[in-house]
């Protein structure tokens, strides 16, 4: 072995070090308990080990006082260790508004990562140090999990949904990325890497690349293939609603209910117009469903996005 | 003050040396009178046999497992292979060994003779579970026959009902048939226990084995069914492609993650509260020792059952389920932990200014106290959110449940294996050997899974066929441990199988323990247990002896 035996993965995010606290203060209240039950089984077993075969101890049937003490005291410690985990666990979980977006597609046996900027990588992430980075990941298969230890964190890849996960790295270098929940054969091969840089190397590297072209406007050419624009013209009387400034806003459907325009909402919306209709629209949107890739369905949602950003200037 | 007191229905057993001439055992030679047999301590004896044999099986994968691990690369099989290993490891051992072994051994052997009944409340439908067990066994058999399954035991979709080339419905049907096993028995249990009970046997005089066999049944009648229920889904969506959990057919993937841990939750209870009902027993006979807390450990058992309901999303926690969703398994699951830690500690009081004897049973009994401290202590690390973002599906997890499953649920199995194998033989083991093997098992099981906590907080994912090179080390360790871990379980199998036949007789009670089944029936028992009803006067484990008044 040529490098140091260590006990945890480098703490190469932020969250590195917040969850290895608590982690430590759980192993040190553990060892507490185990030294004290471990100490106490042997000290009785020694002391009180049978002398002879008539040996007949005084019978003692519990003490309430006994009870309630070593009740409470672990009540105690669980609900700190509780919310203590449960505030580091939604800070994990919450992305910062001024996060950087990455898009992020499991398959069967790889990861496919495609910026906004258009560089596209396959099992592997590059990012900058000092950015929050926000990963949105869906699988075109089996549940897959993007697990960086480095990082501390993971969040499981679903089909048919997008799940989002953050992390702001600290330290350059190169990370273990591994797909954490099993997908079947190849499973332990569904690794990677991500490479942390400094903000400078980080330019270099997307200055470096070929020549890409931003997702938003593949988007926009997948949006005009697909014939979109034919009924989503902005124009009034138009067959589909304008999609100009939908993206985050809030869409009043058909019934009354209204939900945010999100992610999930434009990909149900390509794939399944029937499930919610648009209110003061005919239910004519033909599904798409077949006709575009996971991937294909990001571009379009980052053009989308880019909409709405005008939209709202 | 010494010896036996009179007490008022008591029986004096023949003389320590011969049971009774009659027994169950020498009751009938024949298979059919084995294999139709409606005793209930028959009924135990083949569970006893065909479960050591699944347990052969799980461990034989177990140990292929491990081999591989040896080195990072895919040396020995190819991953196909290796899936199918950890997945048949871990279906038989869940379904067909771990889930069973204590109710089914010993809660059928012993709750008639604890509690003064002659036999369970349906002896029949007993039977019939044991064929159900076996049938659903060679299901499972006949798939690893065929070719194997690769879905991992939490047969997680879509994986399972679309993308799999493996024969899943054959092993998922084999788990739904058990279940009826599980179902019938638990059944079978609660209305034993609540009818069947003799003079004078009331509630708190119930031995604590009987109490967790209590909690065991109504889990199992209560959980069973969701995830019968759940495969059947399964196998609707695979053979039909009806739309219940693959999104391509309309259906949500995580559904599935909901109703399987809706039971396999639980389902982690039914493995442990049977071994901590024989934790009760075996602590306060060799320590001679009335238990410390009867009644926290008795309700402690029914706060497991009834809690452990509704913790199961704390394996959902990196899932997308809502943050708050997850807050709220998150604290509900810290507050299991609490129970549990209420029995060892009352147990470990129990010891206190005892006359600790260290005979096998006790040996093993305290090879669970320590082995199941440390898996509960790890389990509140994977209680709290933000460790287990961290080490959900690594190695942590897998050394977690095993030091639980295999610490604790099979260390009672083989505390109560030696404890009541006089009762069940009318035979006496050889003490040393059985002394040493504890030790090697004890030994062996910390060097196997202790490493695996390490190297899942480094990161090292489970289900990996081939992985990094910094994590080896630590892999030597856990195989080098499996490898004695092993020859801890073998040995056992040896000194009981020539004890079956070299064995010195045991008296009725070689332990001087109390219970119905020590003092009042023989070793081993006739066939309606007790020649007239008992009649119980004293609650259990009253070793002090009193002067009989009231
Ligand atoms: C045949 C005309 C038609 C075509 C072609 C069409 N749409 Fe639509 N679309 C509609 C109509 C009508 C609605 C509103 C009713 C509904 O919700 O189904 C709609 C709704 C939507 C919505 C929801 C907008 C909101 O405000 O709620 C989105 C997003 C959308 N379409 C995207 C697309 C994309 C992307 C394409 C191309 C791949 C596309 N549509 C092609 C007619 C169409
Ligand atoms: C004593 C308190 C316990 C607590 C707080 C606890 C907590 C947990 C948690 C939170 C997990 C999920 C880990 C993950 O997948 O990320 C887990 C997994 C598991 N626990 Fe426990 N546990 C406890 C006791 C037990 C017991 C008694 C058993 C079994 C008898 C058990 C068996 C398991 C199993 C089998 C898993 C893993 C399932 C899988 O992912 O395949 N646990 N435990
Ligand atoms: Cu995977
Ligand atoms: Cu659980």
């Amino acid at each position: 072995m040529d490098k140091d035996f260590v006990l945890w993965p480098e703490q190469a995010s932020t969250l590195a070090s917040r969850v290895d606290n608590i982690y430590l203060f759980l192993v040190a209240v553990s060892v507490f308990f185990t030294a004290l039950i471990f100490f106490l089984i042997y000290l009785f077993a020694v002391k009180y080990r049978r002398k002879s075969e008539d040996d007949v101890p005084k019978e003692i049937s519990g003490l309430l006082q006994l009870e309630l003490v070593w009740s409470i005291i672990p009540l105690i410690l669980v609900l700190i260790v509780f919310v203590w985990g449960a505030t580091i666990y939604f800070d994990s979980y919450t992305p910062p508004a001024d996060a950087m977006e990455i898009y992020v597609v499991g398959k069967q046996w790889m990861w496919h990562i495609q910026h906004p900027t258009g560089e596209r990588e396959i099992n592997e992430l590059h990012v900058p140090t000092g950015q929050a980075v926000k990963l949105t990941m869906t699988s075109e298969d089996v549940i897959h999990s993007f697990y960086v230890p480095a990082f501390r964190t993971k969040k499981d890849v679903v089909p048919g949904r997008y799940s989002t996960m953050w992390f702001k790295a600290i330290k350059p270098g190169e990370y273990h990325l591994f797909c954490a929940e099993y997908c079947g054969t190849k499973h332990s091969e569904m690794i990677g890497k991500v490479v942390v840089m400094t903000p400078a190397d980080y330019q270099n590297w997307l200055a470096g690349g070929p020549a890409s072209e931003p997702m938003e406007v593949t988007g926009e050419k997948k949006f005009q293939q697909l014939a979109c624009h034919t009924c989503h013209t902005d124009k009034p009387n138009a067959r589909g609603p304008s999609l100009v400034g939908v993206f985050g806003e809030s869409v009043l459907l058909k019934g009354g209910r209204s939900v945010i325009a999100d992610e999930d909402y434009i990909r149900e919306s390509i794939l399944n117009p029937k499930a919610k209709i648009t209110a003061g629209y005919q239910p004519v949107m033909p599904t798409f469903k077949g006709q575009i890739s996971e991937v294909g369905l990001l571009q379009i949602t980052a053009y989308l996005k880019s909409l709405a950003k005008e939209g709202n200037q | 003050m010494s010896t036996s007191v009179f007490k008022p229905g008591e029986r004096q057993l023949s003389d320590p040396g011969s049971g009774p001439t009659e027994n169950y055992l020498n009751a009938g030679f024949s298979a059919k009178s084995w294999l139709l047999t409606v005793d209930h301590k028959r009924i135990a004896i083949l569970y006893l046999i065909s479960l050591t044999f699944f347990f052969l099986i799980g461990g034989l994968f177990a140990l292929l497992i491990r081999l591989e691990l040896l080195t990072p690369a895919g040396d020995l099989m190819q991953s196909e292979t290796y899936n199918k290993m950890f997945t048949m490891h871990g279906i038989i051992m869940v379904f067909f060994f771990l889930i069973p072994a204590v109710p089914a051994v010993f809660g059928n052997f012993l709750i008639p003779l604890m509690i003064g009944a002659k036999d369970l409340a349906f002896p029949r439908l007993n039977l019939l579970s044991w064929y159900l067990y076996i049938g659903g066994g060679l299901l499972a058999i006949l798939a690893i026959a065929f070719g194997g399954v690769d879905t991992g035991w939490t047969f997680y979709t879509p994986y399972s009902s679309t993308y799999s080339n493996s024969n899943v419905i054959l092993a998922a049907l084999g788990a739904f048939i058990a279940g009826f096993s599980s179902i019938l028995t638990g059944l079978n249990f609660i209305v034993t226990i609540h009818k069947m009970r003799a003079p004078g046997m009331t509630w708190f005089r119930l031995p604590l084995m009987v109490w967790g066999h209590y909690a065991t049944s109504i889990i199992q009648i209560l959980g069973t069914p969701v995830v019968a229920i759940t495969i059947v889904l399964v196998a609707l969506e695979r053979l039909f492609s009806i739309g219940i959990f693959n999104p391509k057919l309309g259906g949500d993937p995580i559904l599935f993650q909901h109703l399987f841990w809706f039971y396999s939750h639980p389902a982690v209870y039914i493995m442990i509260l049977p071994s901590m009902g024989v934790m009760s027993e075996v602590i306060t006979c060799f320590s001679r020792k009335k238990i410390f807390g009867y009644d926290f450990i008795a309700f402690s058992s029914l706060a497991i059952a009834v809690l452990g309901f509704l913790v199961w999303g704390h394996h959902m926690y990196t899932s997308g389920q809502s943050i708050y969703t997850s807050m709220v398994f998150s604290i509900l699951t810290f507050l299991v932990a609490i129970p549990s830690a209420i029995k060892v500690f009352n147990w470990t009081a129990t010891l206190y200014k005892g006359s600790v004897s260290y005979s096998a049973p006790m040996l093993y009994a305290i090879g669970f106290l320590g082995l199941f401290t440390i898996g509960g202590l790890t389990g509140v690390f994977l209680a709290t959110l933000a460790v287990d973002v961290h080490v959900h599906d690594t190695y942590f997890v897998v050394a977690h449940f095993h030091y639980i499953m295999v610490g604790g649920a099979i260390m009672g199995y083989m505390a109560a294996l030696h404890f009541w194998w006089p009762k069940m033989t009318g035979r006496l083991y050889p003490e040393g050997w059985a002394r040493f093997s504890a030790l090697v098992i004890f030994v062996g099981f910390h060097l196997t899974f202790f490493p695996q906590f390490i190297v899942g907080y480094m990161g090292m994912p489970r289900r990996y066929h081939v992985y990094p090179e910094e994590f080896q080390i630590l892999n030597v360790f856990s195989t080098a441990g499996a490898t004695i871990l092993g020859i801890g379980y073998l040995i056992p199998l040896v000194y009981f199988l020539w004890s079956l036949k070299y064995g010195p007789r045991s008296s009725a009670n070689p332990w001087n323990a109390k219970g119905l089944e020590w003092e009042q029936a023989g070793s081993p028992p006739e066939t309606f247990n007790f020649r007239d009803t008992p009649v119980v006067m004293e609650g259990a484990y009253e070793y002090e002896p009193k002067i009989w008044l009231k």
